[in-house]
């Protein structure tokens, strides 16, 4: 996919999205599309974090609770829900949430790391933070959302 | 986007008639070592090496170019009859297409080029011919010249404005008689003088004689050329190259006195030549290479196409397929009935698109030729490494498989090969003591059966030691100590992970790939993999293989509220379990009495985690499947729907590969639907333990 | 109008450089895999000059020469022979089955765009 023409090399784009009452956010390079939830297919001895697959355009796309993936509580779902269609390393992958806000643009300088995570419940996940608006919007580093690891799968 | 290079192109096409030609001469040689003596075979290998040795000095590949020249000279030698071939000069030209075949890789892939070995290989090529070893590097006779890539062929660059500076010639040209018969005219010629510059010509016809004593097909014209050009005389000269000999001309350089002289009869049109017929006999034949004692097939005509294309195609047919599923959903809720114009109309699309389908699939569909020779190279290599004398006999050579299978087979194939001749056959004492010849035999076959591909691995050595066996798994504890095993269950010990029984780690199969990874390997291209076995007589392996990747005949089933396909292969039977036909083995593990025996049953909808245990299984649909190794497993679903053709789709496992799911597809309304591995499923499950015997004697 | 030429070379890379070198050149080239196939060609494009190699299957460049010649709309067809050797002997042995001149493999293609003006115009 070409690169966005940028006026300064440092904007981000960012598509901002709810879980609950918190704002999350990803880089818009790595989206995809976005679509509403359907009946997922379970897939057996998954971690309990993925809801199963969806028929995305005759691809087979699996799709992630990206709530419980951050070790958020569970609510209930409802149709409202939405899927963010991400793309790593050529591969998708569908990322629950509840619903989606906007498309912000920042440049680097706004955003700021987080303190120092390892005390709290995720650590890495999260690679920086901005304020917008007076909210806090945290930036999530897609690569470990969707990677998981052996211990994390079990 | 760039214009694609036509010099890139015609390289990447080059190695692949490469690929051709080295196939080509592995069948000569295979013919030679048959005991083939016939002119053709031995000409077709030396085209082979003239071919790869032509292109490739075109491309610049100056190590392959060496090497080839070399062969080809030896190979021109058995050609002429100078030299004879026995079974060491084969085994010689088997090693060296072997190493050709390298160097054309190494040449392709722009990788270093195994040069030490290419030395070896041509000193032994040159003893053959009695030549002494040429020093390194020096090769007189090829005139090389890589095509550059300047293809702007603007000739009349050739010709320099006329400046009264430039040195003027005078060129007198007389052909002779002989010149015209082999198709040179003076015509041709003088045209090219006069591309390099400013020309005047008069023709001399003072040597004709009167009509009545003219001899049609004797020369008797000759040319006066003045050349002005920027060129040397030797340059001029090469304009006659192909005449030399066949006329006689002069070059002389005007002075400047002379040019001041006009020449007589000054035109500027080159006079025109008489057409003489000449009614020479044709010479000598000179065809040794037409006389083939048996006319070869002429070539199929080939296109070669994209393989991206093709899976676009792939693709898009399976696309079709999901659509009129759900086209023949949306009809059936419609409450169309299934006789009505419209559903038959859908039946007989849908009728031509499984037949469009299986042209398709076919498409890419390759010989296993090429992946058995690449294996007859390994049984060569294998057999010089652990000192056997092992040949490879292949059979259905010509049985086509999709071509992403066949790449997928060759390191499964590789290692069962290995296997073959390192532990499977026994040692040259040992097989004599035996009564049985000195030289072992590996057998490689592949057969279309039942809509799959069957492919066997044989050798006639000395069979699977099964006392053996049952001790290492026993020792390794794969197995508990007091189990009791059928002959076959120990055969497929061998398939467990972490079983090998080598007592010595050979260099050859011991690198710590066992028979489970090919297992898994012929299973992820969902295959099955079996394996047989006689004392003292060898040991047979089965791989059964789909024809394609991409469809698969399926049962469709409900289990809980999800929608599952099982492999209509895989299934023997169905069947309702009745109260009468239910048993207990002891509390936990049911089973269903079929016929004579006894078959456990397995609750899908449990072991998936979809729903608890059912209470009860009276009453229940289960299907009947067959295990590899010939038992029966009963997997129990809540409704069997239908039998369909589905479009597999991958699943892939960045989230973990769930046991016993193969892949998913689409059904009509959408959804998708997960193809199960109803084996791998029980296998791998909880209740059952690794190796515990599935089948009960009542 | 082009001069159409007929390149015979049992070498599908060959057959393909050939067309490479002489399509931009202006020339209209018509390819065969082998002397049989060349045969049939010939007789249906009747090219004004022939490229042949020596080598290739079912019948070599000197049957295939001895071919064209039989035909009487080709005794005196320019014939060039591709050699991947410039031994004198080798352009003997062209000339006297017939050949009109020799290209060297591999060629150079404005050489080979000059041998063919130097035999056909």
């Amino acid at each position: 996919m070409s690169q966005d023409i940028s006026a300064k090399s440092d904007t981000v784009k960012l598509l901002t999205f709810r879980l609950g009452d918190q704002e999350y956010s990803l880089d818009i390079m790595c989206v995809r599309e976005i679509r509403g939830w359907t009946k997922a297919t379970p897939m057996p001895c998954a971690p309990n974090f993925m809801r199963g697959v969806i028929n995305l355009r005759g691809t087979v796309l699996p799709v992630m609770d990206l709530a419980e993936r951050l070790g958020l509580p569970p609510r209930a779902h409802c149709d409202r829900n939405v899927i963010i269609v991400v793309s790593h390393q050529d591969r998708m992958t569908g990322l629950l949430v509840d619903a989606v806000s906007d498309i912000i643009a920042l440049s680097d300088s706004d955003l700021q790391p987080p303190p120092d995570a390892s005390s709290h419940g995720v650590p890495a996940i999260i690679k920086s933070l901005t304020l917008f608006e007076d909210r806090m919007i945290r930036v999530l580093d897609l690569p470990i959302v969707v990677t998981v690891t052996q211990g994390e799968a079990a | 986007m760039t214009p694609p290079d036509p010099m890139a192109e015609i390289r990447a096409s080059f190695f692949v008639e490469c690929e051709e030609l080295l196939e080509a001469m592995q069948d000569g040689l295979q013919l030679m070592d048959e005991g083939a003596h016939d002119g053709e075979t031995i000409h077709v290998v030396f085209r082979a090496v003239h071919s790869i040795k032509g292109g490739a000095g075109a491309f610049g590949l100056n190590g392959l170019v060496r090497f080839a020249h070399k062969y080809e000279n030896t190979l021109d030698a058995v050609r002429s009859e100078a030299l004879a071939v026995d079974a060491d000069l084969l085994n010689l030209f088997f090693r060296a297409t072997d190493h050709l075949f390298d160097l054309v890789r190494a040449a392709r892939d722009n990788a270093d080029l195994p040069t030490a070995q290419s030395d070896s290989l041509l000193r032994e090529l040159e003893i053959c011919i009695g030549a002494p070893p040429a020093p390194d590097g020096a090769e007189p006779e090829i005139e090389f010249q890589p095509i550059g890539l300047a293809l702007d062929l603007g000739c009349d660059t050739d010709a320099p404005p006329v400046l009264t500076q430039s040195p003027q010639y005078d060129i007198v040209f007389a052909p002779d008689t002989e010149m015209f018969e082999n198709g040179n005219d003076a015509y041709p010629i003088l045209g090219a003088l006069a591309g390099l510059g400013e020309c005047s010509v008069t023709c001399d016809t003072s040597r004709l004689p009167g009509l009545d004593s003219l001899a049609p097909e004797t020369s008797y014209l000759s040319w006066t050329v003045r050349l002005t050009a920027d060129a040397d005389a030797a340059e001029i000269a090469s304009m006659f190259e192909f005449v030399e000999g066949l006329c006689t001309y002069t070059i002389t350089p005007v002075t400047e006195a002379d040019a001041s002289e006009p020449l007589r009869n000054v035109t500027g049109d080159i006079a025109p030549v008489v057409p003489l017929l000449p009614d020479t006999p044709s010479p000598p034949a000179a065809n040794s290479g037409c006389e083939a004692t048996a006319p070869p097939a002429a070539p199929k005509t080939v296109v070669r196409v994209d393989l991206d294309r093709i899976e676009r195609l792939v693709n898009l047919v399976g696309e079709l397929v999901i659509n009129q599923a759900m086209m023949a959903q949306s009809l059936q809720n419609a409450g169309l009935s299934p006789h009505s114009d419209a559903m038959n109309g859908l039946e007989e699309f849908q009728r031509l698109t499984r037949d469009i389908q299986d042209s398709v699939m076919m498409i890419r569909a390759q010989p296993v030729k090429s992946l058995f020779q690449r294996m007859s190279r390994i049984v060569r290599e294998a057999s010089v490494a652990v000192g056997k004398e092992v040949r490879l006999i292949s059979e259905g050579e010509s049985t086509e498989v999709d071509k992403t299978v066949i790449e997928s087979l060759a390191d499964p194939l590789t290692h069962m090969i290995r296997n073959a001749v390192d532990h499977g056959l026994e040692t040259p004492a040992d097989r004599l003591a035996a009564g049985k010849p000195e030289g072992g035999i590996v057998r490689l076959s592949a057969a279309h059966r039942s809509g799959r591909v069957i492919m066997e691995v044989s050798d006639d050595g000395g069979g699977i030691d099964r006392a053996r066996v049952q001790k290492i798994a026993k020792d390794k504890g794969l197995i508990p100590a007091d189990a009791v095993l059928s002959d076959s269950e120990i055969d497929n010990l061998l398939f467990l992970p972490g079983f090998s029984t080598a007592a010595t780690v050979s260099d050859l199969s011991g690198r710590g790939v066992g028979m489970d990874v090919v297992r898994t390997s012929i299973q992820s291209l969902g295959g099955r993999i079996s394996i047989a076995s006689t004392q003292g007589q060898g040991t047979t392996f089965s791989i059964s293989l789909p024809l394609t990747l991409a469809v698969l005949d399926g049962m469709v089933v409900k289990v809980a509220d999800e929608t599952l396909v099982v492999p209509l292969n895989m299934v023997a039977e169905t069947l309702t379990i009745s109260g009468d036909t239910l048993d207990s083995i002891q509390p936990g593990v049911d089973v269903v009495r079929v016929r004579s025996g006894f078959v456990p049953l397995f609750d899908l909808g449990h072991h998936l985690g979809y729903r608890p245990k059912l209470d009860s299984y009276i009453d229940s649909a289960a299907l009947l499947i067959t295990h590899d190794d010939g038992t029966l497993g009963a997997l129990v679903v809540d409704e069997i729907q239908d039998q369909r053709q589905i479009v597999i789709k991958g699943l892939d496992d960045t989230f973990g590969r769930a046991p016993g799911i193969a892949a998913a597809t689409i059904l009509g309304d959408g959804q998708i639907a997960l193809i199960l591995d109803p084996s791998d499923i029980i296998a791998k499950s909880a209740d059952f333990k690794a190796g515990a015997p599935l089948k009960l004697e009542a | 109008m082009s001069l159409h030429v007929l390149a015979v070379d049992d070498s599908r890379t060959m057959r393909d450089m050939i067309r490479l070198a002489l399509e931009p050149a202006g020339f209209t080239v018509h390819t065969a895999d082998d002397g049989v196939h060349g045969t049939e060609v010939l007789s249906q494009t009747a090219p004004d000059v022939i490229i042949t190699d020596i080598n290739m299957p079912r019948l070599d460049g000197f049957g295939f020469i001895d071919a064209v010649r039989e035909n009487s709309d080709h005794l005196s067809t320019p014939i060039l022979v591709l050699t991947t050797e410039a031994a004198p002997e080798l352009k003997m042995r062209a000339r006297a089955a017939g050949a009109t001149g020799w290209i060297v493999k591999p060629f150079d293609p404005a050489k080979l765009v000059k041998a063919l003006q130097m035999v056909a115009g």
